[in-house]
């Protein structure tokens, strides 16, 4: 059955529109289709924006000769992408899948949006989230779950869902997303999609309602790894609004495709045993190590590596995570924006009232922690130690990138498991992401790719990792060996 | 020589006060955003995402904020640490836009300096424990009639003051009265004018500073337990608030009480302190580096340069109008009190070489009409060029320095020329040896009393006579040769 | 062993500006316990010869220009606001 146009990558959708073979309407019609089938029962949007969406191609087709002759259909235009709901779209809602952002409307663009607007790409609507980026399984929205849909009675991982869904769907051709601990790999690796979580840095997180400041980047969802590099290419880049945004107004833009194609012929491969964890589902561990044999013909340098303080990683997260939440959350007390408790009679009452009723329990728990953690008597054993050992876990990738050009391992260490199956369990459910923190404590880029599927039809994603500023490593061994494994399936029994 | 840090003792007790002064800095934006500062505009209308705390938004670190605080910390003799970095201060309250303030923790910009407090006969030496930066809060107005908190069914919060940039400066404990709180104050003031980088005033709110008080034995090395005492706006409510608060407390410990720990405020209406809550919640901050800011390193070149940028500081100045201009040291310090002052005295002294005579002038005819008038130095019509030319008119004879009084009124009001004044006045002082002679021989023979008197050898009769020719020429005559003149035809 | 109490979390929900009822209180004792008996595996790590990393940048010394920007006016300011009453936000008694 030949694919429709809502499951193309953006590059082969850029290159027909330029050539005139398709028109934006088009992409959009499909996309909208898809929608109009597959939503309602998957739920990876919170906000649609249909009519915008013909809005924006019809005006797009109407110039589109004009653009094609002075060459400014750029990769990205008239693609419809969605946006995680917390990234600030000026003028349109943003919750953050929450209860207490329920009513926010951002007076301004996130950087990412600017860019993107600037690049001419069509938003296809806020995609649905973990509440606040918090969660591995996107069953902790205020509005509801979002479907693996692969199968709709399982999680499609989290905390960027929606945006994973989205794409694995064709109910957009690419989205973009958050990473604080996995919100990216995790959820692109239960659905079968791409997903680069960049080095912390390389992309402004101004506009990003933040988790846990030193951990979070935005990254993007896509198809292939080529549409992966263009896309990181429009969001990268130093940005004057963000001090933690590496560069600076005088460094050139990147180009990341001149990675695509290349040779991994002697790139050295390490494998770090302390991610073969014994959780890791056999299905999965054999998917891995299909692809490294795969690496190894093609030349790659596979050994195994040992990175002893990822022990600790897990542990390290949940302290500074929740610590830096704790005090990013601080600020949703219903005086400026968000939801409001009428019914206090006082100042600390309203407080508590509106955080109580506005937060999910994922979120208090967080909060909470992160509370303990910094709190007088317990900064020192809790959060001051907790970043001592990140220093460790820093070292490790230190030492082990002077050997390796990347790491490799399984992204999740499980398929798509079943809604409501590990959500009674937060400690559970923290184990999902056990493969994918290591990398955010460093800051350090990683990307998701499928890896295949599994006996039961769930796709596999595959971990590689790269030392800070290397994207060059990951798209040189993510695009060979997506070429290699050539995954190429999609859930089409939705559109049956 | 001057007493260094002498020992107070007040009733067999010492009083140990320490200071904690915010100076909003005088730049052009906030101290991690864009907006604009201001006073008294619209609310709200000077707010941008970041200041306001908007869900996404971050910091940006204003780098005239961070040289304007180093400045401060070098006059202040502060070790300037060549790393430092800001800290989140956790609380909750409806003027705070993140309900998290970005301020500094263990590694201030500036720390261990001193402030020299001259207090007349002896000198106290203020330790100055840290100098950092911070971020100001907004502004809140209870709705109830009295406009207190605790009268006002609700606020109402403005964010426009919100992330103007606060130097906050913490003293040791090293004050040993409320005069020395106040001296300390008015020097510490002058010195941040002196930098040009605050406006200083307490009225509007850019200077403000509280204390924490104790009293102890003499001779005790302990610290007694002490309050903090907020709404000092004022130098004199600084000083009768402190008095308050310590013979307060004095009262307390020398009957057998103990003193509670708590936060008290200044009324100025009943000149008493008064417990601003009667439950005091310790306040747990959670203070931890701030992860969205990146850390400041200060290498020594640049901490050189900025010295040499800090302009010469009352201290210097005051010790060098008494060596180089051969002042008193109550001259000096009355000039170098006021940094305008200070500048325009030296601008004189460019054009003219009797300091004496500038600084007279300065502290007592020119002072007296820039406070009735409530004018600034610097907007006052007189420039130097202006005053050395009435001085050298005096000096020349051609006016008296009585009629020269007149001559500097109508300058200061009008902004003429004094030369101009007197060619227009006729008050040209009468200084030719012939024209005064035929008056005052007028005088001598209409007055043979005091002419008697002086020839007798009662000196004081002279100022009758002097007086006479003063009134005959309506003030006009040169006294000083009248005087000669007379003497010579007498004797 | 019991790494928090009901009055630890009582105290902490305070700080925080939460509030749990009695059950809800025995509930997210219990999961933070939990999970804090997990993290506490850190304790047992060797760091004496590092220190603690708050950012993985190298980077320092990011500044602004002391210019201009920009404000939102006024009612851009207020757009979100759950109650206003004279240009400002207006809250409940402060407590």
């Amino acid at each position: 059955m030949e694919l429709p146009l809502n499951f193309y990558p953006a590059h082969k959708l850029n290159k027909m529109l330029r050539q005139k073979q398709v028109s934006a309407s088009e992409i959009v019609d499909a996309v909208i289709c898809a929608i109009d089938k597959a939503e309602a029962r998957m739920h990876a949007y919170l906000r649609v924006e249909s009519k915008e969406m013909a809005q924006a191609a019809a005006g797009f087709d109407s110039k589109s000769d004009a653009l094609a002759k002075n060459g400014s259909i750029s990769d990205f235009c008239a693609i419809p992408i969605a946006i995680k709901d917390n990234i600030c779209t000026k003028g349109i809602t943003t919750t953050c899948a929450s209860k207490i952002l329920s009513n926010y409307i951002p007076v301004y663009d996130a950087t990412v949006i600017k860019r993107l607007k600037a690049a001419g790409y069509i938003l296809s609507g806020k995609a649905n989230m973990d509440e606040f980026a918090m969660g591995s399984s996107n069953e902790n929205s205020y509005f509801g779950p979002v479907k693996n849909p692969w199968d709709l009675e399982r999680v499609p991982g989290g905390s960027s869902g929606g945006p994973a869904a989205s794409v694995a769907a064709g109910t957009a051709i690419c989205s973009l997303g958050s990473d604080t601990g996995g919100s990216i790999r995790q959820p692109a690796s239960l659905c079968g999609v791409v997903g680069l979580k960049p080095t912390y840095g390389l992309v402004s997180r101004y506009g990003l309602i933040a988790f846990a400041s030193s951990l979070d980047q935005i990254g993007p969802f896509t198809r292939d790894v080529e549409d992966s590099a263009r896309l990181l290419n429009v969001i990268c880049g130093w940005d004057e609004n963000d001090s933690t945004s590496i560069g600076s107004a005088e460094a050139g833009s990147q180009d990341y495709t001149k990675y695509l194609g290349c040779s991994i012929k002697g790139l050295k491969i390490g494998v770090p045993k302390e991610l073969m964890v014994k959780e890791v589902d056999g299905e999965v561990r054999q998917k891995v190590n299909e692809a490294l044999a795969l690496a190894e013909s093609a030349g790659a340098i596979v050994e195994e590596i040992s990175l002893p303080s990822l022990e600790y990683a897990l542990s390290v997260y949940y302290i500074i995570a929740p610590s830096e939440a704790s005090s990013n959350l601080s600020r949703f007390d219903g005086v400026r924006y968000g939801y409001r408790n009428r019914d206090a009679a006082t100042l600390r009452q309203m407080y508590k009232k509106s955080r109580a009723q506005g937060f999910g329990p994922e979120v208090k728990r967080r909060i909470m922690i992160g509370t303990y953690s910094l709190s007088a008597g317990y900064y020192d054993a809790y959060y001051e130690k907790a970043q001592r050992v990140r220093t460790l876990i820093i070292n490790d990738f230190n030492n082990a990138f002077k050997k390796y050009d990347v790491l490799i391992s399984p992204t999740s260490p499980s398929t798509a498991f079943r809604i409501g199956e590990k959500a009674g369990d937060p400690l559970k459910m923290y184990m999902s992401d056990i493969c994918t923190i290591p990398v955010n404590l460093a800051g350090i880029p990683a990307i998701s790719i499928p890896a295949g599927l599994s006996s039961e039809g769930l796709p596999v994603g595959l971990q590689i990792i790269a030392d800070t500023l290397r994207e060059d490593n990951i798209f040189r061994m993510a695009h060979a060996l997506e070429e290699a494994i050539g995954f190429d399936s999609h859930p089409m029994y939705l559109y049956k | 020589m001057v007493q260094e840090n002498k020992e107070l003792i007040n009733d067999g007790y010492e009083t140990v006060i320490g200071l904690e002064t915010h100076v909003e800095l005088s730049t052009a934006t906030k101290m991690f955003c864009g907006c604009a500062l201001s006073f008294g505009a619209e609310p709200n209308s000077c707010t941008c995402p970041v200041c306001l705390g908007h869900p996404g938004t971050l910091p940006v670190i204003n780098e005239k904020a961070i040289l304007y605080a180093i400045k401060i910390a070098l006059a202040l003799n502060c070790t300037v640490n060549k790393y430092t970095i800001f800290h989140r201060k956790n609380y909750f309250y409806p003027d705070m836009p993140k309900n998290y303030q970005i301020s500094q923790y263990d590694l201030p910009i500036g720390s261990n300096g001193y402030l020299d407090v001259d207090m007349g006969d002896y000198t106290r030496r203020v330790g100055i424990t840290r100098v950092h930066l911070e971020e100001d809060t907004g502004k809140l107005i209870h709705t109830g009639s009295t406009g207190r908190i605790s009268e006002s069914a609700s606020s109402i919060v403005d964010f426009n003051r919100a992330g103007t940039p606060l130097v906050e400066i913490v003293t040791e404990p090293d004050i040993r009265s409320a005069a020395e709180a106040k001296e300390y104050l008015v020097a510490l003031r002058n010195l941040i004018l002196y930098l040009d980088v605050s406006d200083c005033s307490m009225e509007e709110g850019s200077l403000r500073c509280d204390a924490n008080v104790s009293v102890r034995p003499a001779g005790s090395e302990s610290m007694g337990t002490k309050t903090e005492i907020k709404n000092l706006n004022s130098f004199r409510f600084m000083q009768r608030g402190l008095e308050y608060e310590v013979s307060r407390q004095a009262g307390i410990v020398s009957s057998g009480g103990k003193v509670i720990q708590q936060t008290r405020h200044y009324d100025n209406v009943t000149d008493t302190t008064k417990p601003l809550r009667t439950k005091e919640e310790a306040h747990d901050y959670r203070y931890f580096p701030e992860p969205d800011l990146v850390p400041i390193h200060l290498d020594k070149e640049q901490a050189g340069k900025l010295k040499e940028q800090i302009p010469e500081l009352p201290g210097q100045k005051s010790a060098r109008y008494i060596s180089d201009f051969g002042l008193s040291l109550y001259d000096a310090k009355f000039l170098t009190g006021d940094r305008q002052y200070a500048l325009f005295f030296e601008e004189c002294m460019k054009l003219y070489k009797n300091a004496k005579a500038v600084a007279n002038w300065l502290m007592g005819d020119f002072s007296a009409l820039l406070n009735k008038e409530s004018l600034n130095l610097s907007e006052s019509k007189i420039n130097a060029a202006k005053l050395v030319s009435m001085l050298e008119l005096i000096d020349s004879g051609k006016i008296s320095s009585k009629i020269a009084k007149s001559v500097f009124e109508e300058m200061f009001y009008k902004g003429t020329d004094p030369a101009e004044i007197i060619a227009g006045s006729g008050l040209e002082q009468i200084s030719d040896e012939g024209e005064l002679e035929l008056i005052i021989d007028e005088v001598i023979k209409s007055n043979p009393g005091p002419v008697a008197q002086l020839k007798d050898g009662k000196e004081k009769a002279i100022g009758f006579l002097v007086g006479q020719v003063m009134a005959k020429t309506k003030g006009k005559a040169n006294p000083r040769l009248v005087n000669e003149i007379i003497l010579r035809k007498i004797k | 062993m019991s790494f928090i109490s009901k009055d630890d979390v009582r105290h902490v929900a305070k700080l925080a500006e939460l509030e749990f009822d009695d059950a809800e209180t025995d509930k997210i004792t219990s999961e933070l316990d939990r999970i804090l008996g997990h993290v506490a595996a850190i304790s047992k790590v060797d760091t004496s010869n590092v220190a603690p990393t708050s950012h993985t940048l190298k980077i320092s010394n990011v500044f602004r220009q002391d210019v201009k920007k920009e404000s939102l006016s006024a009612d851009e300011a207020l757009s979100n606001a759950p109650e206003e009453q004279d240009g400002g936000f207006l809250v409940p008694k402060i407590d």
